[in-house]
């Protein structure tokens, strides 16, 4: 089996084992190649009709483009869109301007995730991560409890794994984050992407020189030089490049546990 | 030789300094696999901290683990030879940290076992063995590292190798290479080491380059653990992953334990609703000919060939749970995706799961890290191999309070 049919497999599997133990679940679609990809699976392993909601926590602050293609292909696909926005945060001005990033990345995307979970009464979250994105997202489980009012991830203590039993029952105050892509790596999931003719925003494709590499509010990401405007052309880039993925992603240069600080209290 | 679309896990182990994290380190810095971005956090940290560059905060990348210099978590990296992609798994070495060790050794293909030549072998040096055994992992390396510690003398080599290999022995495991290593270095890493000429064998890169993707159960009877039922409309997949063997639309199928047969309709995966066949590791969505009533943990088998349901089995166990395993106490016995309520009625052997002495026979508790060889009784019949004969219905775990506390693999049924 080769590597892409793999980690196929093994996320479909993850998919429907979360999905056998905890029918209230959610997937979280930031519409950016990871979830995207992720939503694709889910579709895969349920034949084409996921049966649970799929979410979309929006600060406000997305691109355009993000906007429209959540819409064009919720529609297309059939899918239980839900749309969480932390109304109070955003009514008060929060802001990438406004005080720090981290404050900003707190309030509209995980206050706001926290209230969405409390309002639907999730157990369960999707959620597209992978261990190469960076090294504290190495260290994630495939179901990982989180505690539902601080979101406390308590890292020095995490279930074991076993090969493929994990830990499928939370507390009533935890919820449980599924990982099904922790095994995929970028290179991964843009040839999957490719295999598979996956729509993705536009946003990822090169225009004047330049294109993103990872998205998500467009005042806290930066282009790259690049003139890959198709697939094929990513997939060269990115195997040529040697720089990390999240290089241009504000949020990470911080501070060195920057990242580590946002995954125990709950960031995505 | 264009292998770029394999790949193979493989886990790194052994007791705590011996030089794991060092040696992912060079072989990620040895194959080009260290953006640059990545490496300038690294040098920036280790000055913040008073270091020289440690290749160990490549995956040490918990705050905790940098400023106390030791791996709390497992993690996994990646790097690729001409021959392959490889999956790095890092374990920690501590003793508290055992159960992270598992959770990385248990997905992993291969392993490494590193010992300081120094230091020779240590307690975490045989728990991780044990571990390995208890794993099932077949394919080990030994890398005997720091060997400029003494002299790169072959005699100090020859010395803990015949050490760990007596050790080894007992627990059926045999390395395919020993090899004299300087992670830090590079020395038999990447490059053969000019500091000791008298070794002509592998490299460690050309040690890995020459294990294999084992897919043994493709060759054997069709097993196919029932995960889910899902219905779409008048559709009714019964949703599973392949585990052994093959299924066809038309093949006679038998459901365990109920006993019941019927004919495969369909075989489907999402846009192919009718594939030829689909083999072990794949994730399909089976539909049947009659109305059977098919649930999440059934068994579906090939009549004639059918593995055994069991209420009653013997295992080695072990246990990675603080509070102590009491016999007679009711947990949850884990197999593939059947459960069942059960006891482990008789702990012959309880063992040191490092030093594997035997600490008791006919004991009442199995403690904290250490090894059983016990009797489990269940309340519902699991169906159930020797893990010599298939691994994903031969091993399980036991769960206690919503928590994975011990893992299983069955010796006789």
């Amino acid at each position: 089996m080769d590597r892409l049919t793999k980690l196929e497999n093994e996320s479909i599997y993850i998919i429907r084992e979360a999905w056998s133990q905890f029918k209230k679940v959610a997937l979280l679609w930031s519409i950016g190649k990871d979830s995207g990809t992720l939503l694709w699976l889910c579709r895969k392993a349920f034949f084409g009709k996921i049966p649970f909601p799929v979410m979309h926590l929006d600060t406000t602050y997305k691109f355009p483009e993000i906007y429209e293609f959540r819409d064009k292909y919720a529609k297309e696909w059939g899918l239980d869109l839900i749309v969480a926005k932390n109304n109070e945060s955003i009514g008060a001005g929060m802001g990438p301007d406004k005080g720090t990033k981290l404050q900003c990345c707190n309030e509209l995307k995980t206050d706001n995730l926290k209230k969405a979970i409390a309002q639907y009464g999730f157990r369960a979250l999707y959620l597209a991560i992978r261990r190469d994105e960076h090294g504290i997202r190495a260290k994630e489980r495939f179901f990982s409890p989180r505690e539902n009012i601080s979101f406390l991830w308590n890292y020095k203590d995490q279930p074991p794994e076993l090969w493929d039993q994990y830990k499928t029952k939370a507390k009533d105050e935890e919820h449980l984050r599924i990982h099904p892509m922790l095994s995929w790596r970028e290179i991964d999931i843009w040839e999957y992407i490719r295999r598979e003719n996956i729509p993705m925003v536009s946003l990822y494709f090169a225009k004047n020189g330049k294109r993103y590499r990872s998205i998500g509010c467009a005042p806290c990401c930066n282009p790259i030089d690049s003139t890959a405007d198709t697939l094929d052309k990513i997939v060269a880039e990115l195997k040529a490049s040697p720089t990390s993925e999240r290089a241009g992603r504000a949020q990470d240069k911080e501070n060195t546990y920057t990242m580590q600080k946002l995954r125990s209290l709950g960031y995505m | 030789m264009e292998n770029q679309n394999q790949d193979l896990k493989f886990v790194i182990v052994g007791h705590v300094d011996h030089g794991k994290s060092t040696l992912i380190g060079r072989l990620l810095f040895d194959t080009n696999s260290l953006p640059p971005d990545k490496m300038e956090e690294i040098r920036k940290t280790s000055a913040e901290l008073g270091r020289v560059v440690e290749y160990a905060f490549l995956m040490d990348n918990l705050q905790e683990e940098r400023e106390q210099g030791i791996t709390i978590d497992t993690a996994q990296t990646f790097f690729k030879t001409a021959q392959r992609q490889y999956v790095i798994i890092d374990a920690p070495g501590h003793v508290e940290f055992v159960k992270n060790m598992l959770t990385g050794a248990s997905q992993a293909q291969a392993a490494i076992l590193i010992v300081d030549v120094a230091e020779g072998v240590r307690e975490q040096t045989k728990r991780h063995s044990y571990l390995l055994a208890l794993l099932g992992i077949k394919q080990v390396i030994v890398a005997i590292n720091k060997m400029d510690l003494v002299g790169y003398q072959e005699d100090v080599f020859n010395k803990i190798k015949q050490e760990l290999a007596e050790f080894l022995a007992g627990l059926k495991v045999e390395p395919k290479f020993y090899i004299p290593m300087v992670a830090l270095n590079g020395d038999n890493v990447a490059m053969a080491s000019q500091n000791m000429p008298w070794y002509s064998g592998p490299t460690v890169l050309t040690a890995l380059d020459g294990l294999q993707d084992l897919d043994e159960a493709q060759n054997l009877a069709l097993v196919l653990p029932v995960q889910e039922v899902y219905k779409i409309g008048d559709k009714r997949y019964v949703l599973g992953r392949v585990e052994a063997g093959e299924v066809k639309p038309g093949q006679t199928i038998k459901v365990l334990p109920s006993g019941q047969t019927t004919i495969v309709k369909t075989v489907e995966k999402f846009q192919q609703a009718d594939l030829a066949s689909a083999k072990a590791g794949e994730n399909i969505g089976l539909t049947t000919v009659d109305p059977l009533f098919i649930e999440r943990g059934n068994v579906i088998c090939q009549p004639g060939k059918e593995p055994m349901a069991k209420s009653e089995f013997s295992a080695n166990l072990f246990w990675l749970h603080h509070e102590p395993l009491i016999k007679d106490e009711l947990l949850i016995v884990k197999c593939a995706t059947q459960e069942s309520l059960g006891q482990v009625i008789e702990i012959k052997k309880r063992f040191n799961s490092s030093t594997m002495e035997v600490l008791e026979e006919n004991a009442n508790q199995l403690n904290f890290l250490e090894a059983g060889e016990v009797v489990i009784k269940v309340k519902q019949p699991l169906v159930l191999t020797k893990l010599s004969e298939l691994a994903e219905l031969g091993k399980f775990v036991l769960i206690k309070n919503d928590n994975i506390v011990a893992g299983g693999i069955i010796s006789e049924l």
